[in-house]
């Protein structure tokens, strides 16, 4: 029932984008987003969807999980080409007018690369997450967050509490799964009835859910404790983050692709 | 004939690269009044197959008949299904939610759509079925101990007055003393009302003692399917699977191993017993 969700959801596979340490990918992923946003011209985003086109065919993950993360979004897709395509203000003749509605030639344009901003940020974004395990992505943001520390922010234990959200999500959505079922065969229906009715009917489903996310917390916290587990200063890690030959190179091909960016913006702009 | 799986298979997440056959090809008959111990290893398929006789799930091949009916023809009454075949799941107390013991043993009969008297009528002769107490009625499930709490689980389910029973692993995490409790009440409740009860439990010793058929199940297809004293026979084959036979069963071989002329025969200590002391000529 809730397998659609894929943000935040590993793809088991080999590939090479798989082996990548997470720091380059999270810092490929944060270079792409800008890279999205600093070009304003088609050339800059043909370029741009080559290079997710490249990623995703490395990653070796099929197609349609990144389509299937885009459900999520094709609401807020809608309302901002919606709102860019009829409220940008332009020069010249409206190339459509009826009422009080104006369409200019800034606002096609403005919508056309809002849609294909946001379509290739999600998507992005998707590549990373279905090819890092979320231990590895707070690992990660650990790693570049350290120089923080100086400045008394609790880095570890920022990435910690990060980590054990992202683990509990397939195992809060598990237990979801198994009380709805059992409410279900109670003769408990969640689907019918007007707002108010199925709001109640999510109370059989939401006070357990609750109670078996506190259990667990306990559990966890107890667990942790008994290992003695303290966070920060002089934990060692069992496999820790080292660069390697390829992530150099990634790192390379990512300068390359925003020198690719620029230089365009500049000699066609 | 209540309820019949016909060429049943279930595929998890077909498609994709968790694809995962959980139930291979199952046939079975489950006829009215039967006591059935359905065992498994881990991850045999068991909790699958029964979430598939109260059409929590759906094959992904093959029919399920419920009275002659195909339950998923598109005019069968799904709520009726659910209200005549009770399926008790996994560590039901962690599906308590009302503020109260007897509310929440009342929340399926009201589901089903009936008076409020009827319901706490169901509810009360429920609670009473599995061997609960009046003091705890009105207490809050949450503060009851671990067996308590599946007995008001399982309460809510006996509400709905089911023809068919199913309890998954109903005896897990629970002490010996707990374990024997719950499984005798529901030897009284089915020899008091005659229902059908389906036991699903990876441990024979449990199910052994009070069912008429076992069905074991291995990589999601029926391994074996005989009376208790029949699949007995089989225990090195059960070994194989990562099962056993209860511990009589090897008690009684190793004393034919030594030479003494016992009754193979026999699932329950009680039955050792005899068999044993007749063997001895006393």
């Amino acid at each position: 029932m809730l397998r659609d969700i894929t943000l935040g959801q590993y793809y088991q596979t080999d590939s090479v984008i798989h082996r990548l340490d997470p720091r380059v990918k999270l810092v490929t992923t944060l270079c792409y987003l800008i890279s999205l946003f600093i070009v304003d011209h088609w050339i800059g985003y043909v370029i741009a969807g080559l290079f997710l086109l490249l990623v995703i065919k490395l990653s070796k993950v099929p197609f349609k999980f990144m389509v299937r993360g885009m459900r999520a979004i094709v609401f807020l897709l809608v309302i901002a080409v919606v709102f860019n395509l009829f409220l940008t203000p332009g020069e010249g003749e409206p190339l459509v007018a009826f009422w009080k509605l104006t369409i200019y030639k800034e606002g096609v344009r403005l919508a056309a690369f809002m849609a294909v901003r946001l379509v290739f940020l999600i998507m992005g974004s998707s590549v990373m997450t279905l090819t890092t395990t979320p231990n590895n992505l707070t690992d990660a943001i650990e790693k570049l967050l350290g120089p923080l520390k100086a400045l008394k922010v609790p880095v570890h234990e920022i990435a910690m509490m990060m980590s054990i959200a992202l683990r509990f999500i397939p195992i809060l959505l598990e237990e979801t799964d198994k009380i709805m079922k059992a409410q279900i065969a109670r003769g408990a229906d969640f689907e019918s009835g007007n707002l108010i009715k199925k709001a109640k009917s999510l109370v059989p489903l939401l006070v357990p859910l609750f109670i078996s996310a506190f259990r667990r917390a306990n559990d966890l916290a107890m667990a942790m404790e008994a290992r003695c587990y303290h966070g920060g200063e002089h934990r060692t890690k069992m496999k820790p983050l080292i660069y390697q030959k390829r992530d150099m190179i990634a790192y390379g091909m990512v300068v390359g692709y925003l020198a690719v960016c620029v230089v365009c913006g500049k000699v066609l702009w | 004939m209540s309820i019949i799986l016909d060429h049943v298979s279930h595929i998890y997440e077909s498609g994709t690269a968790m694809e995962f056959a959980a139930l291979k090809d199952i046939n079975l008959v489950i006829p009215d009044g039967q006591f059935i111990g359905l065992i498994g290893h881990t991850g045999s398929g068991k909790s699958t197959l029964v979430q598939h006789l109260n059409g929590l799930l759906k094959p992904t091949d093959g029919n399920i008949y419920y009275k002659g009916a195909d339950i998923h023809d598109h005019d069968f009454d799904k709520k009726e299904l659910r209200s005549k075949v009770g399926l008790v799941f996994q560590y039901p107390e962690h599906q308590l939610f009302e503020i109260d013991v007897f509310t929440d043993v009342c929340f399926g009969p009201k589901n089903l759509g009936l008076s409020k008297k009827e319901t706490e009528l169901r509810a009360y002769a429920a609670l009473k079925q599995v061997g609960l107490e009046d003091d705890y009625f009105y207490q809050s499930p949450f503060d009851l101990s671990g067996g308590q709490k599946r007995r008001v689980a399982i309460a809510g389910v006996l509400a709905m007055k089911p023809e068919v029973l199913i309890l998954d692993e109903p005896t897990a995490g629970l002490d010996p003393k707990g374990r024997d409790e719950i499984l005798d009440q529901v030897a009284k409740l089915r020899r008091e009302t005659g229902i059908t009860v389906i036991l699903v439990s990876h441990s024979m010793e449990d199910v052994a003692k009070y069912v008429d058929r076992i069905i074991v199940m291995n990589k999601g297809q029926i391994f074996l399917d005989h009376e208790p004293k029949e699949v007995f026979r089989h225990y090195k084959e059960l070994e194989n699977i990562g099962l056993a036979a209860p511990q009589v069963t090897y008690i009684m071989q190793a004393l034919k191993a030594k030479g003494l002329p016992v009754d193979m025969d026999i699932t329950t200590v009680e039955e050792a017993k005899t068999a044993i002391l007749k063997a001895l000529g006393r």
